[in-house]
């Protein structure tokens, strides 16, 4: 296997690693907004998985153009799968702030530990 | 050239990922978000997903960083330094990473043209585009018409979303530590963002109204236009005070754009039922069944676009109004 072809695989090894860097900040943070931080970065790393996956050699962006002949596209299937679901992250991130915000308002901290000890 | 260019920024993609969780200030963590995102959204565009990079350019580097920052000023921005080992989830993660690198050998690499992902329903999607609904972007085509019960149901769960943060800040805060806060006028008294701003914000408004009727055309359609007026609204909250905002559009239009976008989505596919097809088939619509597509497919852009607006602008305006208690 020669250089090139390994570096085909770099996306997913990077995909790899920031799936397990949010996941680390999930599993390790105590302060629930790092926590919220953590679960954006793992879901954008599934994202970068299914974008990776949309790409054809030599291709171009699905939008047919009239006249031309032969072209070659990207998979235009992850790419709505992946747009939409953009838009929901957000939505539910931040219904997830907002349970932040009010739990930091009945005590005061937002540090899991801290939550725990004063139930 | 391109490709070492992607090696490039996936690489400063890592590096910001690791910051973003080294640092214990949640303020740069939050601000390394939004580079994240940039980041994401330019590898995104060289991988071909120029719809994908649009929305999370608008979405993540703009609406998700403001929503964040907005909670960061409702709680604390120090995170409090942790005891205790971390060993045993950094082996834990370790071993993941191992685990999906040593997986990834058995994928198909970065563009095969043979991969199974390629061989099943796509390439019938980007045939078919041209004679059932001729319309340019592939994309916008199997969104809203071969795959609109998806987008009907994406659309539903951000309007959940938004009622669901209503709910939960709509309740006052406990009384005890309620405390009257000066009046939040903005950025007024600055001039350089007033200036720019002001100069700004028509533009990313016109920007997105031609992302929402140019969907169908070039990379665009009701998710990024949605959130990209809606960064250009939250961007004049910041400048003039969020009640100058609240002016301009009222809370009332807000949840109106949410409910009305919904229906007006939802009511195109009964429409539909009603015509004689079935549900979301828009074919009916007019005697063309190509032009009858097309419309179906502008109506239905308009209902996203509006819902997913209002919806984030009136999460945007929950957080901004709730009482900063001390």
């Amino acid at each position: 296997m020669n250089l090139l072809e390994l570096l085909g695989y770099f996306n997913y090894w990077v995909f790899a690693i920031i799936l397990t860097v949010g996941l680390y900040a999930v599993i390790n943070k105590t302060n629930l907004i790092k926590k919220l931080i953590g679960l954006s970065i793992f879901q954008s790393a599934v994202f970068l998985m299914y974008i990776t996956m949309d790409k054809v050699e030599g291709g171009t962006a699905p939008i047919i153009q009239a006249g031309v002949e032969d072209q070659v596209f990207s998979n235009p299937l992850p790419q709505v799968l992946i747009l939409t679901a953009i838009v929901v992250g957000v939505s539910t991130l931040s219904l997830g702030l907002a349970m932040v915000v009010r739990i930091s308002e009945c005590y005061g901290t937002i540090e899991e530990n801290e939550i725990l000890d004063s139930d | 050239m391109i490709f070492i260019f992607g090696l490039f920024l996936l690489t400063l993609l890592v590096i910001t990922a690791i910051a973003i969780v080294r640092t214990e200030d949640l303020f740069v963590a939050v601000m390394l978000t939004s580079i994240f995102s940039l980041l994401m959204a330019a590898n995104f565009f060289i991988l071909d997903a120029a719809d994908v990079a649009l929305t999370e350019a608008a979405v993540g580097a703009g609406v998700t960083t403001v929503i964040f920052l907005c909670a960061l000023a409702l709680t604390d921005d120090k995170e409090k330094p942790r005891q205790g080992s971390r060993w045993v989830t950094f082996s834990t993660v370790g071993v993941l990473a191992l685990l999906i690198i040593y997986a990834t050998f058995d994928k198909p690499r970065l563009g095969d043209p043979d991969a199974p992902v390629h061989q099943h329903i796509a390439p019938w999607y980007i045939e078919k585009t041209t004679e059932y609904i001729d319309i340019p972007n592939v994309v916008t085509a199997i969104l809203s018409s071969f795959r609109g019960y998806d987008t009907l149901g994406e659309v539903f769960v951000v309007f959940a979303a938004c009622i669901g943060v209503l709910f939960i800040l709509g309740v006052s805060p406990p009384r005890k530590s309620r405390q009257v806060t000066e009046k939040n006028s903005g950025l007024r008294h600055h001039l350089i963002p007033q200036v720019v701003g002001r100069l700004l914000i028509p533009f990313i408004v016109l920007f997105g109204l031609y992302v929402q009727f140019h969907g169908e055309y070039s990379p665009g359609g009701g998710f990024q236009a949605g959130a990209i007026i809606a960064t250009g609204v939250i961007l004049y909250a910041l400048l003039e005070g969020e009640a100058e905002a609240l002016r301009a559009i009222p809370r009332g239009v807000l949840l109106g754009m949410v409910v009305g976008g919904a229906l007006l989505y939802g009511g195109v596919g009964v429409a539909c039922m009603f015509m004689g097809g079935a549900f979301l088939d828009y074919s009916v619509l007019a005697a063309d069944p190509i032009f009858g597509q097309q419309l179906g497919i502008l109506i239905i852009e308009a209902g996203v676009g509006m819902a997913v607006c209002g919806a984030l602008l009136t999460i945007f305006h929950a957080f901004a109004a709730r009482e900063i208690l001390s």
